[in-house]
């Protein structure tokens, strides 16, 4: 039977059925919520991409074949780009379209519009890019990219090479002390919104207005200012309803933004309608990083870890996009959060001849947990320990300095976490039955495996500080209290959370709350919709210009020090009526001595971590290799919950994603370096009928910084699935399994590596 | 070449003159105007533009529009306005991004069309071919739970 | 691009005679993806008002399943789902509801794809097609349909009428396992049916038609004679895996291995010789 434990009162969490509605649920059930794809605009015209097809040369020309009538139809070269040709993120080294260099399949070259999409597909095809290959092959491999001998696509094909080092392995090594090493590898990962990307522009007034699916607004703002040249109050951009994105839409819509507006500049301002189908989507669009680690673990006999040495290695792609963020968060979780004095990790992102991998999910984090857990569970075996009891004499407590050098802070008590993971699954009496059932090698084998882990909330290290995010509220008349964010949805529920934030800190119904459609010429920039910093960055921000909005409200229109609805409905009316619409801005504020030191990787690199420990049982089927998942526990710690049905189903949905990630989704790659299964039906996710029962237990210490002590969830679901779930697998199988996804034609392998 | 057709789409008629193989997907979002019906993957894969043909659950983004000729089709838009599946996806966390949610509502009435109080593995069955990449599917099934009356 | 749409059986033998060309379509589920939508220059000829090519009717010998029927019609159909389980269960195996809803038995061989669902089962089974032309009707064993790589023996003025599927004998064994990545709506990586008539250690008579492992729907015959061949008990390992190996022919692609598909396909079908223990297979018999 499915249990949703999320509303079990022996956690102290808010029962379900007191959560109010989310905000954005009714017109999305009814339908009315307006997709990009949804919008039509009179003399609209349809856009679509030629791209490159070799894993990197030059152009040496372009020809356009005479049977089509090219004057109905708008072309976009590199030529037609007014402003810089780059697409403005960390660096400026891609092209928004290619004019003669370019560095893999797929990369946008020419950009051609019609008003009857119908006309398009043929006048595609009568685009011709000649193309000459560089000299030296590709490179797709992380090993090949390091190699001194093979082809440059970035400078030594390193992006970022970093360093996080605490005490000395060295020093550590010479002790006497039981030594573990092994490689691990995780591969590329897609998104899958469900939405496939999409971007609508069109010039109204004299204005670049461009909607679409995305998660940062300002991202795609400034984008547009650099490729276009406009002035910043001549763009201006705006989210549509948004059908998933988990990091798939923080970079890319940058592209097709600027790409659209290139095209309704040259057509004189005529709308256009720039919609990618699934396979172009797969195809082109940024994936999770593909990563190698090397982990070295020393530990004592009774299983106290002496070092952790890692060498981590991420493909970033042909350009750097996001890659050095993603780098440092994958560094920082590196080591997981456990109290160990010598900690050494290596790490860095290296250029091939893929697309460029990005944003995704848990961001760098899943990769480098992966690895360390399925090490600690193979270092356990090696002490003759059970993973448990390893993870629990080495896990961070109140007061001790993680491996980035930050103290832990109280109240939370991981041991408590731990406690509860095992006994909501009991798990003790499980990995008994499991080895008497294992004994008998049936067909059917069953596997129990957890994973402890952390994760960072908001921007990391000095990154909350460089964005100085503003967020406000808006009050008119009738007393209705609108957020003004850049914060977007995109179904993770910040609208809901966001709104039940301000209701509190207002005291007033939650109904009496909304939030404004983002808009830049309407909202401040509160910072990009990422990093799980929407409730405990953005939330924060949004609690104090309540208090704002109260004292002004006390001050200027006689509210009561105590107050109902009513008398805040009427202070608002009293307000309206001596100045008009009030709107209140309120800034970022760095919580006090949060330092960091980025060149030594040391200091505290966020404001705070959720965190957990989650089990997954399994059965393998001895015949084919498959995996079903037959039961999933996630218990976490999470500060508060702000709203039990969201905050549920985020970590639900991550879990499932991570499920994929463990088992199913395997990104294929040509030999053109493009995604080779990029079709939903070879491109595989969990369904329905894949899913166990997934246990969601929160522990609400108000240890975050967040409002009320809430810190951040929305990536930690993210990291804990792939090393449970393979745990599981290797404790089932006595295999060695140590990459994700495991298939099913990679555990029969394992398997004959194990009989052999 | 396009041929006549004349079918029925929540309630109302529509005729009109169409290339035979054009599908059902598009003109229901293009020359109907209804849009809840949403195009995930295009190949019959995802499940997000699920509609009843006839009372059948149906992919319509491979019914050539030839061959509704004459038939019924039900949107998300045509369901009665108090269909308790709507409170419920909204209430359980059955919806966060919404893209799959009109496809798995559809998909799920007509699971109770068929079934008035399913049980969670036919449940699971009946919405196998509706992808949801964000919710993991418990607030779906809990929403199905609750609107066939077996709520908490 | 015309299309054609005729009620009556033989209006549409008629024009396939006429027009040859023409590209016969019933539920689309396979025609429709992929498709450019602004592809122009074929004609069709929709099958899916013809009402002679539906039902299921029962024989004396066997279940005559209309080249139209869907497979929520054959997933569900009381008779097939006693007397045929395993093709009951392929179908419901193919694809969700919303695919089955349209999907018809005719249309998944006449696809031809390899790793068509339906279509181990319709040769372990014994099943004949029928071909229907203006001019005559012929009969054709399953196992002789595909000719090559998405190619059958159906003649450009043949429409597929019937699929006749026989009885099996009283206490025969019916399995039917299909093996993707995940439980549902996936593309076989390996499909086996097998009927099995005998007992382990003396089997009498048994086929196993396999999907996805060769360019067409495979009869395994050698495997067959094999295990009928052996006259104490089950040949070994090595014995089944070479005789599979004069059958398959399986390949790399997008979806697996040739490597993983061999070792499957041998393993599968131990799962089916041995006494009723697994798991996932449909264990028809009881």
């Amino acid at each position: 039977m499915y249990t949703s434990m999320h509303n079990d009162s022996r956690f102290g969490t808010t029962p379900l059925k007191d959560a109010p509605l989310r905000k954005d649920g009714m017109e999305k059930v009814r339908g009315t919520a307006r997709y990009v794809a949804d919008i039509t605009y009179p003399g609209m015209l349809h856009a679509v991409t030629a791209r490159t097809r070799l894993p990197g040369g030059t152009i040496a020309s372009i020809t356009f074949d005479d049977h089509v009538p090219w004057s109905e139809y708008v072309v976009v070269t590199a030529r037609d780009i007014p402003g810089i040709n780059a697409v403005k993120m960390i660096e400026t080294d891609q092209p928004v379209l290619v004019e003669t260099h370019y560095r893999h399949a797929g990369e946008p070259v020419v950009l051609i519009a019609h008003p009857d999409p119908q006309a398009l597909a043929d006048a595609l095809a009568a685009v011709h890019i000649d193309e000459r290959p560089y000299a030296k092959p590709p490179v797709f491999a992380i090993e090949e990219a390091l190699r001194a001998d093979t082809r440059r696509i970035a400078a030594d094909n390193v992006y970022r090479d970093y360093l996080m080092e605490k005490g000395s392995v060295m020093d550590a090594e010479k002790e006497s002390c039981q030594v573990f090493e092994a490689e691990y590898h995780t591969g590329a990962q897609e998104h899958l919104y469900i939405e496939p990307q999409g971007m609508m522009a069109r010039m109204e007034g004299g204005i670049l207005t461009v909607e679409g699916s995305l998660q940062c607004p300002y991202y795609v703002h400034a984008a547009l200012m650099y490729a276009t040249g406009l002035p910043e109050e001549r763009v201006r951009v705006l989210q549509c309803a948004t059908g998933g994105a988990f990091g798939g839409k923080e970079e890319y819509p940058s592209h097709i933004a600027c790409h659209a507006a290139l095209v309704t500049m040259k057509a004189g301002g005529r709308p256009v309608a720039l919609i990618y189908g699934r396979g172009e989507d797969m195809a082109v669009t940024p994936k999770r990083h593909p990563s190698r680690s090397r982990v070295r673990l020393g530990a004592s006999r009774d299983g106290r870890l002496r070092f952790i040495d890692i060498d981590f290695v991420i493909d970033g792609g042909a350009y750097l996009t996001l890659s050095p963020v993603v780098l440092s968060r994958g560094v920082i979780h590196a080591a997981g959060p456990y109290r160990c004095d010598n900690v050494r990790v290596r790490a860095r992102a290296v250029a091939t001849n893929h697309p460029p991998f990005g944003a995704f999910r848990g961001f760098g984090a899943p990769q480098s947990i992966f690895a360390l857990e399925a090490a600690l569970d193979e270092l356990a075996r090696m002490l003759e320990m059970e993973p448990d009891v390893l993870r629990r004499r080495n896990v961070l407590a109140p007061g001790d300095i993680s491996p980035a050098g930050q103290r832990i802070e109280g109240p939370l008590d991981m041991q408590r976490v731990i406690g509860q993971a095992l006994e909501a699954c009991d798990y003790h009496a499980k990995v008994e039955a499991y080895r008497q059932w294992n004994a008998q090698k049936g067909a059917i084998r069953k596997g129990i495996g957890l994973a402890t882990f952390y994760h960072g909330a908001g921007f990391t290290g000095n990154g909350e500080l460089a964005l100085r995010s503003r967020a406000g509220l808006r009050v008119g008349a009738d007393g209705l209290v609108e957020i003004l964010t850049s914060t977007t949805e995109m179904g993770q529920g910040m609208q809901t959370t966001l709104s039940g934030i301000v209701a509190e800190a207002l005291r007033i119904p939650y109904e009496g709350v909304a939030v404004a459609r983002p808009d830049t010429r309407d909202v401040p920039n509160s910072g990009p919709t990422v990093a799980s910093r929407t409730c405990m960055v953005v939330g924060a921000i949004l609690a104090r210009a309540a208090d704002d909005l109260i004292a002004r409200l006390r001050a200027d229109a006689a509210l009561p020090s105590v107050y109902g609805y009513g008398e805040f409905r009427d202070a608002c009316a009293r307000l309206h009526a001596a100045g008009g619409v009030t709107t209140i801005i309120a800034d970022y504020r760095h919580p006090a001595g949060n330092e960091w030191d980025e060149s030594v990787f040391q200091g505290s690199p966020y404001a705070s971590f959720a965190w957990a420990c989650y089990v997954a049982e399994v059965e393998v089927d001895a015949v084919t290799g498959e995996t079903r998942i037959v039961d999933f526990t996630a218990v976490q710690e999470v500060g508060r919950v702000v709203h039990a049905t969201v905050a549920a189903g985020q970590i639900e949905g991550g879990v499932v994603q991570g499920i994929g990630y463990a088992l199913f989704e395997d990104v294929r790659f040509g030999a053109d370096g493009q995604m080779a299964n990029n079709r939903i039906t070879n491109y595989i996710i969990p369904t329905s009928a894949d899913i166990p029962p997934i246990r969601v237990l929160f522990l609400e210490s108000r240890h975050g910084a967040g409002p009320g002590g809430a810190a951040g969830i929305g990536e930690l679901p993210m990291d804990g699935p792939a090393p449970a779930i393979i745990n599981a697998i290797n404790a089932a199988l006595g295999t060695e399994i140590r990459h994700v996804p495991a298939m099913p034609e990679h555990i029969l392998a394992a398997m004959d590596r194990r009989s052999a | 070449m396009t041929i006549p057709c004349r079918f029925i789409v929540n309630g109302s008629a529509v005729s009109g003159s169409f290339p035979p193989m054009r599908r059902l997907l598009d003109v229901l979002r293009g020359e109907c105007g209804l849009t809840a019906t949403k195009e995930g993957c295009g190949e019959g894969e995802c499940g997000s533009c699920a509609v009843l043909l006839d009372d059948t659950l149906v992919n319509s983004c491979l019914v050539p529009i030839a061959d509704v000729n004459g038939r019924e089709v039900t949107t998300l838009e045509g369901l009665p306005k108090d269909d308790p599946l709507f409170a419920a996806f909204a209430a359980t966390g059955g919806t966060q991004c919404g893209i799959c949610t009109p496809g798995m509502i559809m998909a799920a009435r007509a699971l109770l069309n068929d079934c008035l109080r399913p049980d969670l593995s036919q449940t699971r069955e009946a919405l196998s071919g509706n992808l949801c990449r964000c919710t993991g599917y418990g607030g779906i099934y809990a929403a199905i739970r609750t609107a066939s009356g077996q709520g908490e | 691009m015309r299309w054609y749409a005729p009620r009556k059986l033989h209006e549409a033998l008629a024009l396939l005679t006429e027009r040859p060309d023409l590209i016969p379509i019933a539920g689309g589920t396979d025609i429709m993806v992929g498709r450019d939508p602004r592809a122009c220059g074929h004609d069709y000829l929709s099958l899916a008002n013809v009402a002679a090519l539906r039902g299921i009717r029962e024989t004396p010998a066997g279940v005559a399943i209309g080249a139209l029927a869907t497979m929520t019609e054959i997933g569900r159909h009381p008779i097939v789902c006693r007397a045929l389980p395993a093709l009951a269960a392929s179908a419901r195996a193919t694809g969700a509801f919303a695919i089955q809803n349209r999907a018809t038995l005719g249309g998944n061989i006449m696809n031809a794809s390899p790793a068509a669902d339906n279509a181990p089962v319709l040769l372990a089974y014994g099943a004949s097609v029928s071909l229907m032309s203006v001019a005559r009707l012929r009969h054709v064993p399953y196992e002789n349909f595909h000719s090559g790589y998405k190619v059958t023996v159906r003649r450009p003025e043949e429409i597929l009428g019937e699929i006749f599927v026989p009885y099996a004998p009283l206490g025969a064994r019916h399995y039917f396992r299909k093996v993707g990545t995940r439980r549902a709506q996936a593309i076989s990586k390996v499909g086996l049916a097998a009927l099995l008539v005998g007992r382990p250690g003396a089997w009498e008579r048994v086929r196993f038609g396999f999907s996805s492992v060769a360019a067409t729907p495979i009869l395994a015959c050698a495997l067959a004679a094999t295990i009928t061949g052996t006259a104490r008990g089950l040949p070994d390992d090595e014995g089944l895996a070479e005789a599979l190996g004069r059958d398959l022919a399986a390949r790399d692609d997008i979806r697996s291995t040739a490597e993983y598909r061999r070792r499957i396909a041998l393993n599968l079908v131990r799962e089916a010789l041995a006494p009723w223990r697994h798991q996932g297979g449909c264990d028809a018999g009881q």
